[in-house]
C-alpha cells in the first residue's frame, strides 16, 4: 500500500459507548493509547478529544476513563439496553 | 475539515503505513500474548536472564481478559491462613468436574498462586487491608491484612485490589528489559523445516497500526492468547460486547497451534451461553449471589427475604453461615471454579432455584438488598469487589453511582438463575466453565518442542490466579530450555506463504467484512453443532466450513490495518470452529460433565469413554489419540521433581 492514501470511516453506531467534553479534553490521546480494542484514533488536529471510529468494538472495560488525567473530559455510557432497575428499599 | 470537504467522515489513517516492511527479531524466549499469563511468562523468563520479546495484540498496560481488574484470587492454597494443602484443594477442584479437569496446571495453581500475589506485591499491586479499613471484619486476618472471599473457614481464596495489578506487571515486564511489541497481532508459528509437529522456531506477526509485517526467530515459545470465543454467538452490531472476554481475544493461539500440529483435549465441550454482553446485563452489574456478589441479601418483590440453605438444605440463619462448610463437609468451592452442576461433596451454600422459590410464594422480581447486610460486608461487595473485579469501576461502581444508585438505601434487581442476567438458546454455546484447549505436561510444554502454553491457552483454564500461576510457570520452564537450545533456521518459503496469506484482505478492493463473514460462522454452528450433535451434523458442518474456506475466505476485504487484524482474527474462529466439530466427532459417546450429547450416541459416559480425547493435525489429517483422565498421576511428586530450582530459590 505504499504511496496509497487509506482511510479509517468511523462507523454509525448501534451505540455511543464512549463521548468526550472538548472543553475539559486536551487531546492527550491516554485513552488511545490504552484500548486494548484501539477502537479510538488521535484527532488530526492536535489538542482535540480523540475520534471514537470503531464504537462497536468497545468492550465496556472502562480503561480509557480510568486512565484519563481530566476527571469528566471522558464518559462511559451504559448502553441503554444494559440500564439496570433499582428502586427505593422501603 | 469542513463538512463539504468530506462528506464521508473520512479520516486519513493516523499511523505510518509499513506494510511493504519486514522487521526480523532474535530472541530465546517468545511469549505470544501479553494478558495475564503473557506477562507473567515473560516476567519469569526475564529472571532467568534470558532475552525476552512479548507479543500483544493491544497494549500490556491493561490488555487481555484480566487487565481491567480482579476481584478475588483463588486457590491460594500456601497462604499462611489456609487450612487446605494444595493437593487437597487439586484434588477437589478436579473431583468437582467429575475428573474432566487439568490436574497439572491447577496444582500450579494451588501450589504457586500466593507466590505470585506476594511478587505482585512487591511490583506494586495491592493484596491487603493495608488501610485497615476492614478492621475486625471476619473475613480478615488482623495479622497479614489479608481479607478472605467465600470459605472464610479455609481461607484459600482472598479478596483482592486487582485494578492494581496489570499495569504493576506491565511495568516489571518494561525494568526488566522485556521488548515489548504492542499492537501487534501473532499470525503464525514456524516449525522446523515447515513441518508441522516439529520443534516451533519462531513466529510471525503483523501490527495493527502500521501493517508492519515482523518475524520472531527464538529459542523458546510460550502461547497465552487465551480460548477461542464468537464460535456460535456474534453480534455483528456490537462486535465489542458478542462475549464475555474482550473481543479481540478470538483464540488466535488455538488457530496457530492447530494448523502447527499442536494436540488438543476437550475441544468438544460447550456449554449453552451464559454471558454476552448485548444478550444479557453487564457481568457484576445486577443483584445475585454468585462470585463478586456472594454472599448477598436477597429478597422478593414484596420485600420478602429469601433464605440462604446449605447443601443440606438447611436454612442459613446469619451471614457468617453462608461462608462456613455445612456440617461434616471439609471444604466448598465458591467463586468461578465451582461447575454450573455442582457435586454435593463441594456444593456451597445458596438460595434455592427460582422455581422452587416461586412454588413456596416468593415473588419475581427478586433484588439483591445490600442494605440489608451489615456494613462491613456490604463495603466488601459494593465498593471493594464492584470496583475491583474487571470492567466494574467505570462501568459499574462509577456509573451506578453517577445516577443515584445508593448500596444503603436501594434494591438491586436480578435477571437471572445464579450469576447470569440473560437467557440464550441451547444451540447459543460458549466455551465457558473449563473448556478445552492445548494438552500439556508437567513443564506445560505442549507436544511441539520447543512450544509451551499458559492460561486459558491449556484445556481446562481459567481464573485470574490460574492465568498468573501457569503463565509464571510456563515462562521459566521455556527459559530453562532455551537456555540449553540453539536458535533453527526459519524456512523463508514458509514466512512467505504466510505473508501472502496474512496481507491478502487488503489486496481486495470491496468484498466481504469480517463481521458478515463471522456471523456466517456461528449460524452455521449453532445448526450443525448446537446442543445435539450427530455424524451427519458434524461432517456436514465441516463440509460447509471447507466450502467457505474455498468460496468465501478468498473474498475477503479489509481497508486498513485495523480492519486487517479484525479480519485475520475471524479466519482464526473459523479455523477453531473446524477444531470444535473434528473434536465432537472424535467423541462417540455423549457426556454429562463435558456439557456433550449425541443423538446417535444417547449413553452418558459409558465406562470406555472416562477419557481425554485429543485431536491434532498430522500431515494435516487430523490424528486422534486418547489420554487417561488423571494423566498427571502424582501431583506432588511430579510437581517437585520438575521444579527443584524453584524449590530451592523459595526455600523461605
Amino acid at each position: 500500500m505504499k504511496g496509497k492514501k487509506i482511510y479509517v470511516h468511523p462507523e454509525a453506531a448501534a451505540l455511543q459507548p464512549l463521548t468526550f467534553d472538548a472543553g475539559i479534553c486536551d487531546g492527550c490521546n491516554r485513552c488511545v493509547e490504552v484500548c486494548q480494542v484501539d477502537i479510538l484514533v488521535p484527532d488530526p488536529k492536535k489538542g482535540n478529544p480523540p475520534v471514537v471510529v470503531y464504537p462497536g468494538e468497545c468492550w465496556y472495560g472502562g480503561c480509557c476513563v480510568a486512565i484519563c488525567p481530566k476527571p469528566g473530559a471522558i464518559k462511559l455510557n451504559t448502553p441503554l439496553m444494559n440500564r439496570v432497575h433499582w428502586k427505593k428499599k422501603d | 475539515m469542513k463538512e463539504k470537504d468530506n462528506p464521508c467522515h473520512c479520516l486519513e489513517w493516523p499511523y505510518p503505513l509499513l506494510d511493504d516492511q519486514v522487521q526480523k527479531i532474535s530472541t530465546d524466549v517468545l511469549i505470544l500474548g501479553g494478558g495475564i499469563a503473557g506477562c507473567w511468562a515473560a516476567i519469569a523468563a526475564a529472571q532467568k536472564g534470558v532475552r525476552v520479546a512479548l507479543v500483544e495484540k493491544g497494549a500490556i498496560i491493561r490488555s487481555g481478559a484480566g487487565g481491567s481488574g480482579c476481584d478475588h484470587w483463588e486457590s491460594a492454597a500456601t497462604n499462611p491462613c489456609s487450612r487446605i494443602t494444595p493437593e487437597e484443594l487439586t484434588q477437589a477442584m478436579i473431583q468437582a468436574h467429575h475428573r474432566y479437569n487439568n490436574g497439572i496446571s491447577h496444582y500450579i495453581e494451588c501450589r504457586e498462586g500466593y507466590d505470585r500475589l506476594l511478587d505482585l506485591e512487591k511490583f506494586g499491586g495491592k493484596i491487603r487491608d493495608t488501610e485497615d479499613k476492614f478492621q475486625g471484619a471476619e473475613f480478615r486476618d488482623e495479622k497479614t491484612k489479608f481479607l478472605f472471599a467465600y470459605d472464610y473457614e479455609n481461607k484459600f481464596t482472598l479478596r483482592v485490589w486487582g485494578t492494581t495489578f496489570k499495569p504493576a506487571l506491565a511495568r516489571e515486564c518494561r525494568r526488566l528489559g522485556v521488548d515489548v511489541f504492542d499492537r501487534t497481532m501473532a499470525t503464525s508459528l514456524l516449525t522446523e523445516g515447515n513441518q508441522q509437529g516439529a520443534r516451533v522456531v519462531g513466529a510471525t506477526g503483523i501490527n495493527g497500526r502500521t501493517g508492519e509485517f515482523i518475524t520472531f526467530m527464538a529459542k523458546a515459545t510460550v502461547l497465552c492468547m487465551s480460548r477461542p470465543t464468537r464460535i456460535w454467538l456474534f453480534s455483528p452490531g456490537l462486535p465489542g460486547i458478542s462475549e464475555f472476554r474482550p473481543p479481540q481475544c478470538t483464540g488466535d493461539g488455538h488457530a496457530m497451534g492447530w494448523k502447527a500440529g499442536v494436540e488438543f483435549a476437550m475441544m468438544e465441550k460447550s456449554v449453552k451461553g451464559e454471558w454476552s454482553g448485548d444478550r444479557s446485563f453487564p457481568p457484576y452489574g445486577v443483584g445475585n449471589t454468585h462470585n463478586t456478589w456472594y454472599a448477598c441479601n436477597m429478597v422478593d418483590a414484596d420485600g420478602r427475604e429469601i433464605p440462604w440453605v446449605d447443601r443440606d438444605r438447611r436454612v442459613l440463619t446469619d451471614i457468617s453461615q453462608r461462608h462456613r462448610p455445612a456440617p461434616g463437609q471439609k471444604l466448598f468451592l465458591k467463586g468461578g471454579g465451582e461447575p454450573d452442576v455442582p457435586s454435593y461433596e463441594f456444593q456451597g451454600p445458596d438460595i434455592l432455584p427460582t422455581e422452587e422459590l416461586l412454588a413456596e410464594g416468593f415473588k419475581l422480581p427478586f433484588y439483591a438488598d445490600l442494605a440489608g447486610m451489615p456494613e462491613q460486608e456490604r463495603k466488601a461487595i459494593w465498593g471493594l469487589m464492584v470496583g475491583e473485579e474487571g470492567k466494574t469501576k467505570i462501568p459499574i461502581l462509577k456509573a451506578y453511582t453517577e445516577v443515584g444508585f445508593d448500596p444503603e438505601k436501594h434494591l438491586i434487581q436480578s435477571y437471572g438463575e445464579g450469576w447470569q442476567s440473560g437467557g440464550f438458546l441451547p444451540q447459543e454455546r460458549q466455551l465457558f466453565g473449563l473448556p478445552g484447549g492445548m494438552v500439556n505436561d508437567w513443564n506445560l510444554q505442549t507436544n511441539l518442542e520447543g512450544l509451551y502454553a499458559a492460561g486459558d491457552q491449556l484445556f481446562a483454564a481459567n481464573c485470574h490466579g490460574h492465568a498468573a500461576a501457569t503463565g509464571h510457570y510456563a515462562g521459566r520452564h521455556a527459559a530453562n530450555y532455551a537456555r540449553v537450545a540453539a536458535l533453527s533456521t526459519i524456512d523463508n518459503k514458509q514466512v512467505e506463504k504466510e505473508r501472502i496469506r496474512v496481507y491478502a484482505p487488503l489486496k481486495k478492493d470491496g468484498g466481504i467484512g469480517w463481521q458478515e463473514l463471522n456471523m456466517r460462522i456461528t449460524r452455521l454452528m449453532q445448526h450443525y453443532c448446537g446442543e445435539i450433535k450427530s455424524e451427519e451434523l458434524l461432517t456436514t458442518g465441516l463440509d460447509l466450513l471447507k466450502d467457505i474456506q474455498k468460496l468465501e475466505v478468498p473474498q475477503l476485504a479489509a481497508r486498513n490495518p485495523h480492519e486487517l487484524v479484525r479480519t485475520l482474527e475471524v479466519l482464526n474462529v473459523l479455523t477453531n470452529a473446524e477444531i470444535v466439530l473434528n473434536a465432537c466427532l472424535a467423541r462417540k459417546a455423549s457426556s454429562k460433565p463435558l456439557h456433550f450429547r449425541r443423538s446417535d450416541y444417547p449413553e452418558m459416559d459409558p465406562p470406555e469413554w472416562n477419557k481425554l480425547v485429543t485431536i491434532k493435525l498430522e500431515n494435516n489429517e487430523v490424528a486422534i489419540g486418547k489420554k487417561p483422565l488423571d494423566y498427571y498421576v502424582s501431583l506432588e511428586e511430579n510437581y517437585e521433581s520438575h521444579n527443584v530450582d524453584y524449590l530451592e530459590e523459595h526455600k523461605s
